[in-house]
């Protein structure tokens, strides 16, 4: 193995190499920088590397740790202390983090190093990174397309062999929609698993931080360092935090899976709906049994998301006000002419769009009709999902109804952008854990685009989802495939 | 459920502290109004027996001791403020 090839390896072999001192945390440092220097020109995934800080932890590494000596790259939307947290907008630009997120810390306890942040939608809100304020991230499969969103930098590091893994977030699929569109497995734990304290919130009842990883084992494996209590998040909880890599390797015999019919509609694209056919056939020959269920209310998801998420948002971003941090626009005449013009300078539209739905929504006269129905129809969805898991293990889904589309193509409708989330939003509403993991590919345009699987689980069930998602995994090749950009980069 | 006729884009804006031009109210008015003709499909919900849920979690009043702890100072507080002078950050005057 020369160190041009490192970057290809998954967390667990890099471990291994290390371990074994085969090769050293810090030539795996400047092996991935060589990487980054010769893809991310093209993709643009990252938006800042710390490669001095990162090289001096890699001089230090306990490879003892569970996570010791990888390097991992970290949505720039969660803070890093001493480097930068733009969350995608021009409102934070020049801001340095002044302290870790409690992940990071988790993170750093295990071993791994942060060593650059990923570009992202602004504030997570999107399902492109097209809403980025500081640049373009272009899917590795296809550069003509989007690599999905919010996390959509961190997916496109880890497809591209640019990252071992990588922290996303995800509020209504931010980090499953881009795993799906660019090929590469992301976990979102059950809501408040992972605490969010140093996560820049966007709706902070739906918010949760995950893994993106090439590898079922992976996933799990950042998983065991980030999961547990943390006094700091008042609804992170108080439970046992399983070995989650542990149930890797059982078979499928006794596990029921149930098949949304509402998941398999019509407007899914047919080479999707194929792929997750022959996915559910193949867990059957692994010992699944398949069960036919439905969730009534699932076409209210995207509806009920829509005015949570903005009502939430126009409360956590009431404070980017040009005072503490960030932009400042200038001259201001009084204070609400310094507010007015620094929020309108400093956020795009997207954001503006989110913060003026929500103040709507939670506004004298529309409060009920709109905020309180949609926290009603919240319960009955998190109520289908529920019954389901007294009949089933876990459910199974397309992540996504359509693989990677084009950069523009829904940029110029919000509410078609906001349908792309269609199968991951319930989720979250819910509460419960999900995964998203290849599945296969489709043939556009002269281009292979992945597709993405979802396996969908109880609260606090993750070690099942894994178990099952890792036996899918190694009875497939789909996770060992690469985008052409990585066979085509430089080998020495 | 009021319908996307009731959105006055403009006055919304200034209650979110947020000024857009007239291109950008005109724009949002009718992408947001697409979006309140969508969610009018929760009507058709029953919600007559439902509670309302703030969060998917059965966790609530999460108390803890009230005491001091180490934070950031006043230096670490005051590192990414546009303006400061003596400790303080600096706005347009308030009171005449």
């Amino acid at each position: 193995m020369t160190e041009k090839d490192l970057p290809a390896l998954s967390i667990a072999d890099l471990q291994s190499l290390l371990r074994r001192k085969e090769v050293s945390a810090r030539e795996v440092i400047n092996a991935l920088q060589e990487r980054i220097e010769a893809v991310d020109g093209e993709i643009g995934a990252y938006l800042s590397l710390d490669v001095d800080t990162a090289i001096k932890e890699a001089e230090e590494a306990d490879l003892d740790l569970p996570l010791g000596g990888v390097p991992l790259a970290i949505k720039d939307i969660i803070n890093v202390m001493d480097q930068p947290c733009t969350c995608g907008s021009k409102i934070l630009q020049g801001y340095r983090a002044t302290y870790d997120a409690a992940v990071i810390r988790r993170l750093r306890a295990a071993g791994a190093i942060p060593f650059g942040k990923t570009n992202l939608d602004e504030f997570a809100m999107g399902s492109s990174t097209e809403n980025s304020a500081v640049k373009v991230t272009r899917n590795p499969w296809d550069l003509s397309r989007v690599p999905g969103g919010s996390s959509g930098g961190s997916a496109a590091a880890v497809a591209a062999d640019a990252a071992f893994g990588a922290l996303g977030s995800d509020t209504g699929g931010s980090i499953r929609q881009p795993a799906a569109l660019s090929g590469v497995v992301g976990f979102k734990p059950t809501y408040g698993r992972v605490s969010r304290f140093g996560l820049v919130a966007f709706a902070s009842s739906l918010d949760q931080i995950g893994p993106l990883t090439k590898t079922v084992r992976d996933a799990a494996l950042i998983m065991n360092a980030i999961a547990g209590h943390d006094p700091q998040d008042s609804t992170s909880l108080n439970e046992r935090v399983p070995d989650y890599a542990a149930k890797l390797g059982k078979d499928l015999r006794g596990i029921r899976l149930g098949v949304p019919k509402e998941y398999m509609i019509e407007r899914t694209d047919s080479q999707v709906k194929a792929a997750i056919n022959t996915a559910v056939k193949q867990m059957n020959s692994l010992g699944a049994e398949i069960v036919d269920v439905s969730l009534s209310h699932t076409d209210y998801a995207v509806a009920v998301y829509y005015i949570l998420a903005t009502a939430e948002a126009s409360a956590n971003l009431a404070r980017f006000d040009g005072v503490r941090y960030g932009y400042r626009a200038e001259n201001a005449r009084d204070m609400l002419d310094l507010y007015g013009r620094t929020r309108e300078e400093g956020f795009g539209a997207e954001v503006k769009r989110r913060i003026i739905l929500g103040t709507y929504v939670l506004s004298s006269g529309y409060y009920d009709a709109y905020y309180l129905r949609a926290q009603k129809v919240r319960e009955l969805i998190r109520q289908d999902f529920a019954k389901v898991f007294d009949k089933v293990d876990a459910l199974i889904s397309p992540t996504s109804p359509v693989p990677a589309f084009k950069l523009g193509e829904r940029a110029a409708d919000p509410l078609q952008m906001y349908l792309a989330d269609i199968f991951t939003i319930a989720a979250n509403l819910a509460g419960i854990c999900g995964i998203s993991l290849p599945c296969g590919f489709a043939d556009m345009e002269g281009h292979r685009l992945p597709i993405g699987l979802q396996l969908l689980g109880k609260p606090l069930d993750e070690a099942r989802i894994f178990q099952i998602a890792h036996a899918y995994e190694q009875s497939t090749d789909w996770h060992k495939a690469r985008p052409p950009i990585v066979n085509a980069a430089p080998k020495a | 459920m009021a319908g996307a006729a009731d959105l006055d884009v403009a006055y919304v804006a200034r209650l979110a502290r947020i000024n857009l031009s007239k291109e950008e109210a005109k724009a949002f008015q009718k992408q947001l109004g697409d979006v309140l003709n969508y969610v009018e499909k929760l009507r058709q919900a029953d919600v007559s027996h439902v509670e309302a849920a703030a969060h998917a979690l059965p966790i609530f009043n999460v108390f803890r001791e009230d005491e001091p702890r180490d934070w950031f100072t006043a230096e670490e507080a005051l590192s990414n403020a546009p303006r400061k002078t003596n400790d303080l950050f600096i706005v347009p005057k308030v009171v005449e």
